[in-house]
């Protein structure tokens, strides 16, 4: 009973979060004319980028900063990856590892200068992602860039269709159906996310974001646990823009576009329970924070147009709807507010 | 050192010429320190006297500005806390050095966690390595799998004492670790002392009740003014000598003489059933205009919430209030403030609640006052720098620049701004949170005087403070709290130690049955 | 209140020097005139800068109190569509009274709610976002900039434009609210200490949704005076603004921590900017270059300032 307590408590956050988007989530299977497993592979393709990117965000957060150049990373190695992974066979797996290294290594620029040049991270990556769009723009000046199409086919669909492309395997059955796309994000959440936070240099981050006065001076290294986070974040990130060069095919430096997903990754944190102020929530949040919000934009598709909500059915609603749902989500912490006893207590 | 005998053993951590200034504050000068193996080692002196200076040289988190320290025979320098770490010393903050989003498991192993063949923490050793340690400082209660914010801050200081431990120190350094811990916990935290002792670490325990030091050290070292006065054996020195040296000066004289009262002041404070649950309980007091009244009792005893529930600051208190016999309803500072109330607070936390450490003296003087020095909408200048001038001069505040950041002030002088923010206001009612914490002899003892006087002047005071001296020396009248009711008011010569530490525990006192 | 220079303010001053030298430099080579100096060319940039300086200054406001308006764009560009929308003066008064609304709800959601301010105003964007889409049905707005507007945005004076004249009045403003009124003493208080500006007996409360106006006013009039300019308003019309107003108030010594930072720097960030971008134009630089600079250029400046304060403390 106990135990239970504590996980339930420990993790309000992310179960509201899963809560949510299941919620949403059966509204729109309900709504759908004709879902299966081929809507889901299509839901999937347009989640996991943005799924990366607030993972990237959540690094950033959990040391107490904001990272605003997780989106121009996103472009930067979607354009680069549009160039090295454009071979066939195992190049394209060193176009993958290429892409995924300078990724990290952008991100261990960002944590490098926040550390060592004692600058705000919100206002150093502001900078960096500037310089990671220029970068982008001299890759890909106009979009372009032409991946393999097997390939691009192949890591965007099941199982079996991954197999089938390269004559691997065949018809695998049921299980062939699973998509490919919540496997990348399990082996990235198990090979580099759990880790991670098991490490010393993992909780390290989490205790900065705790109280980085304490966990100085508990004796926590303080710069490697900082730039550690923000490697991590440049990798999502990266993660993100090889998904989009597969899933797209080719390159494109979009500014705009980068810098939408950045303003969505912070919500996606947000609504996954990671507190603004560090220390507390992950990546798990995020994945439903950033599923919670593309099945709002997934229903606003399906809601037939003559019913009687059907006034809500024009896409042109949708991102008032989505805006109304954030500040409802973020408001519902208000309550605390309306609660507290001590007023000084608001202040820390 | 005054005492031969101690030199038979080698010390174990020797400091030599240990300087540190603060810009051009010196936090201590010229310091000589030794401490041996197998030691209760007391460092005893007043707040601003270099103790926490000096814990922060051994402990790496500042250098000194000149001077060496050797560990062991080895010289040693440390960059970082984790350094000082390395080589085994392992310092208990009085400011906790806790992460409260994290759980207590994983504070107590924060920096060297057990891990699994993968090299990644192995929760599982690491929650029963947290286990056996609050099991030793007897916390069994303790989940280790709670987040640390959802304890009550005498846990949290259990948890900090379990973290030290874990870390196997060979010195150990306790900063006033015991100040919110209640009693049954402090017989256990001595009861562990004693035995780390008896392995042979080497302990420096920093306090200033003396009655703590009695019971623990066996050797003791005196501070002031950034100084060593002295190193000496328990018993060398009797309690009144000890105080002597850490004030340097007769402690009789600190104070300022209180008047002869003939007839009951006119309240201008009055409070009854004051509730604010759970914390505060059907509170009901009463201060006079020209009256000093002391709020005592152990830390936590709802004080704090006492003095914040008058200002305004608590929600959901229930219980009336009268300023001037007529009723009020205060729900904010702000409204505390107004003429028709005019009450202020001096706040618990300079740094946090007090001051706005980088905005200049000038601007920290008048940010309370200032809807009373506008016209129209603007600020009005030469006003405000009458009063400023006014203010500096009237409490003596040393400053060179007026518009130099209030952060570069002494702690003595920055509580004088704090003061002289409120006075500027006009208030009548002035309620004071600890206010001479962190300050030196010189200091505290203007503020004893400022405080007779604007109570001459008609004020009413209500003093909360941990320093018994202070309530004795200050006080017309002194309120015990415990568990957030009045248990006892004494007054006139029922104000002595030995009442206030009876009735702070609750026990029948001297006299009590008066 | 002494009149000594901030050392962020200085840097800034060189490097605008340091711009304005390289810029005549190279086209006193390519062309063999000094256009990069020469009084038009300077008013023209002003004038770009001006749009930028009325969104930086509101901006400022709010990073002073240690938070952020992330809603920026839209609330200029609703004001704007909504204030060509209606038309007339009344347009002009409702784009104004847009703008007071949004920074209203702003300071509700972060002082009352005490939701952090950088998401509450990511989520009010969105929700202004999407009320536009839902009044323009998606398509471009056709209605023309409002008299005033035109006035404001794209006519000039004895060859000073308008809108630098509209900044100049904004930053006189803020300039007194800042130093000579209570509510400017508050807001360096609250951003550097809310607990202990509450304890103080400031109403931390209306001072933070007072400043929320301030930015979300500013945007309306930056949206009032570029929609003259453009002769009419459009959608994503205030995105380009929000990065570089940020970075203008940090850039001007500003500490996006909140509490310290004077106006002046502002206008110096601005025009650091401005001129940064105009010099990468004259210069012909492609976009890639340009925005690789200007991110390089935020840096070092940082990285200087950083340096500086390390010694200093």
């Amino acid at each position: 009973m106990k135990t239970l307590r504590l996980i339930l408590t420990q993790n309000l956050g992310l179960i509201l979060a899963v809560v949510l988007f299941v919620a949403l989530y059966s509204i729109y299977v309900a709504l759908h004319p004709n879902w299966g497993l081929n809507v889901v592979l299509q839901n999937g393709n347009e989640t996991l980028a943005l799924i990366f990117v607030g993972m990237a965000q959540t690094m950033a957060v959990l040391v107490g900063g904001l990272d605003l150049s997780v989106g121009p990373l996103m472009t930067l190695t979607n354009c680069f990856g549009s160039h090295v992974m454009a071979g066939t066979g195992g190049s394209v797996v060193a176009g993958v590892v290429a892409c995924l290294a300078l990724g990290s290594a952008c991100g261990c620029l960002n944590g490098c200068i926040i550390v060592y040049g004692r600058i705000q991270p919100i206002i150093a990556t502001l900078a960096t992602g500037a310089i990671y769009i220029g970068l982008a723009l001299l890759l890909r000046p106009t979009p372009g860039g032409a991946i393999d199409g097997d390939l691009a086919w192949a890591f965007t669909n099941d199982i079996n269709e991954l197999g089938m492309t390269y004559g691997w395997w065949g018809d695998l059955g049921l299980f062939g159906k699973i998509p490919a796309q919540p496997i990348f994000l399990a082996l990235v959440v198990v090979l580099v996310w759990a880790p991670f936070k098991r490490s010393a240099t993992g909780r390290g981050a989490y205790a900065i974001g705790s109280n980085a006065h304490a966990a100085y001076m508990s004796g926590v290294r303080i710069d490697r646990s900082k730039i550690a986070a923000f490697t991590l974040a440049g990798f999502f990130a990266a993660c993100a823009g090889v998904y989009l060069t597969m899933q797209m095919g080719s390159g494109n430096a979009d500014a705009p576009q980068a810098a939408e997903y950045t303003l969505r990754s912070i919500a996606t944190v947000v609504i996954g329970g990671t507190s603004l102020y560090g220390g507390s929530g992950g990546v798990i949040g995020t994945i439903f924070g950033a599923l919670v919000l593309r099945s709002i934009s997934f229903i606003f598709r399906v809601v037939p147009g003559d019913s009687t909500f059907g006034f809500v059915a024009s896409p042109l609603l949708q991102p008032f709807f989505e805006g109304l749902i954030l500040l409802f989500a973020v408001s519902l912490g208000a309550a605390r507010v309306f609660r507290v006893r001590n007023r000084l207590s608001l202040f820390t | 050192m005054e005492d031969g005998a101690m030199a038979a053993e080698p010390a174990y951590l020797e400091m030599r010429g240990i300087s540190k200034n603060y810009g051009g504050v010196h936090a201590l000068t010229d310091v000589d320190f030794a401490a041996r193996r197998g030691s209760i080692h007391a460092v005893l002196g007043e707040n601003g006297a270099g103790k926490s200076t000096l814990i922060k040289i051994v402990s790496g988190v500042v250098a000194p500005t000149r001077g060496t320290m050797s560990l062991d025979g080895a010289p040693a320098t440390f960059g970082s806390p984790l350094e000082a770490n390395a080589a085994g010393i392992v310092c208990i903050f009085q400011e906790l050095s806790l992460m409260p989003d994290l759980s207590v498991a994983d504070n107590i192993s924060i920096t060297d966690p057990p891990r699994n063949r993968l090299g990644l923490i192995d929760t599982r050793a690491q929650r029963r390595r947290a286990e056996e340690l609050l099991a030793r400082v007897g916390c069994e209660d303790i989940d280790p799998r709670e987040r640390l914010k959802n304890l009550p801050l005498s846990r949290r200081q259990m948890v900090e004492i379990a973290k030290a431990l874990g870390r196997n120190p060979k010195l150990l350094i306790l900063d006033e670790a015991t100040s919110a811990l209640t009693s049954a916990d402090v017989k256990k935290v001595y009861s562990i002392l004693h035995a780390l002792r008896e392995e042979g670490l080497c302990l420096l325990y920093i306090s200033h009740r003396m009655h703590e030091i009695e019971e623990l050290a066996d050797t003791a070292s005196v501070f002031r003014n950034g100084r060593h006065i002295a190193t000496f054996a328990k018993g060398a020195h009797s309690d009144d000598e000890i105080v002597q040296m850490m004030i340097g000066r007769d402690w009789s004289n600190v104070f300022p003489k209180k008047p002869e009262r003939t007839a009951a002041p006119e309240p201008a404070l009055e409070v009854s059933n004051l509730n604010w649950a759970p914390t505060l309980k059907r509170l009901s007091l009463s201060v006079g205009k020209g009256e000093i009244v002391g709020i005592g009792g152990l830390d936590g005893q709802g004080q704090r919430e006492l003095l914040l529930a008058l200002f305004g600051v608590l929600r959901g208190v229930s219980g009336s209030i009268k300023v001037n016999g007529a009723p009020v309803a205060i729900g904010s500072p702000a409204a505390a403030k107004r003429p028709e109330n005019a009450i202020a607070l001096i706040p618990e936390d300079r740094k946090t609640e007090g001051l706005l450490l980088p905005m200049s003296v000038a601007e920290n003087i008048t940010i309370a006052a200032l809807p009373w020095l506008t016209k129209g909408l603007v600020i009005d200048r030469s006003a405000e720098a009458e009063k400023i001038r006014e203010m500096v001069a009237r409490m003596q505040i040393k400053v060179g620049d007026l518009d130099a950041p209030v952060a570069t002030l002494s702690g003595g002088n920055q509580q004088k701004v704090v003061i002289a923010k409120w006075l500027l206001t006009g208030a009548r009612i002035i309620l004071l949170n600890d206010p001479t914490r962190g300050i030196d002899v010189g200091t505290k003892q203007e503020i004893y005087q400022l405080l007779r006087s604007l109570a001459a002047e008609g004020a009413a005071i209500l003093f909360y403070t941990t320093d018994y001296d202070e309530l004795i020396g200050c006080c017309d009248r002194v309120l015990i709290l415990y568990d957030g009711a009045i248990v006892r008011e004494l007054a006139g010569t029922e104000i002595t130690e030995t009442n206030i530490v009876a009735s702070s525990l609750n026990l029948p006192g001297e006299g009590a049955a008066a | 209140m002494s009149l000594r220079i901030e050392p962020p303010i200085l840097i800034g001053l060189v490097f605008i020097a340091l711009i304005l030298a390289t810029g005549t430099a190279y086209t006193m080579v390519t062309q063999g005139t000094a256009t990069f100096i020469s009084p038009p060319y300077l008013l023209q940039q002003l004038h770009f800068g001006a749009f930028l300086g009325i969104t930086a200054a509101g901006m400022m406001m709010v990073i002073l109190l240690g938070h952020i308006d992330l809603s920026v764009p839209w609330t200029l560009a609703a004001s704007a569509m909504v204030g060509t929308a209606v038309g007339g003066v009344a347009g002009d008064f409702t784009a104004l009274g847009v703008g007071l609304a949004v920074g209203l709800i702003n300071g509700i959601g972060v002082a009352v709610l005490r939701v952090p301010s950088m998401i509450f105003t990511l989520g009010v964007n969105t929700v202004l976002l999407g009320l536009m889409v839902m009044l323009t049905g998606g398509f471009a707005p056709q209605n023309a900039a409002t008299p005033l507007m035109t006035f404001l945005g794209s006519l000039r004076t004895y060859g000073v434009p308008h809108s630098v004249v509209v900044w100049a009045l904004v930053s006189a403003s803020l300039i007194f609210v800042l130093n000579r009124t209570p509510l400017g003493r508050y807001m360096y208080a609250i951003g550097n200490e809310e607990a202990a500006a509450y304890l103080s007996g400031v109403r931390t409360r209306l001072v933070i949704i007072a400043a929320f106006m301030i930015c979300s006013l500013c945007a309306a009039v930056a949206g009032l005076c570029l929609a003259g300019y453009s002769a009419r308003a459009f959608q994503a019309m205030g995105d380009q603004y929000l990065l570089p107003s940020i970075a203008a108030v940090v850039l001007g010594g500003t500490n996006i921590l909140g509490g310290q930072g004077k106006y002046s720097g502002t206008v110096v960030g601005v025009v650091l900017i401005v001129l940064l971008q105009s010099m990468l134009s004259v210069m012909q630089m492609d976009e890639a270059y340009r925005q690789m600079i200007y991110g390089a250029v935020i840096i070092l400046m940082l990285l200087i300032y950083s340096r500086g304060r390390a010694q200093t403390a």
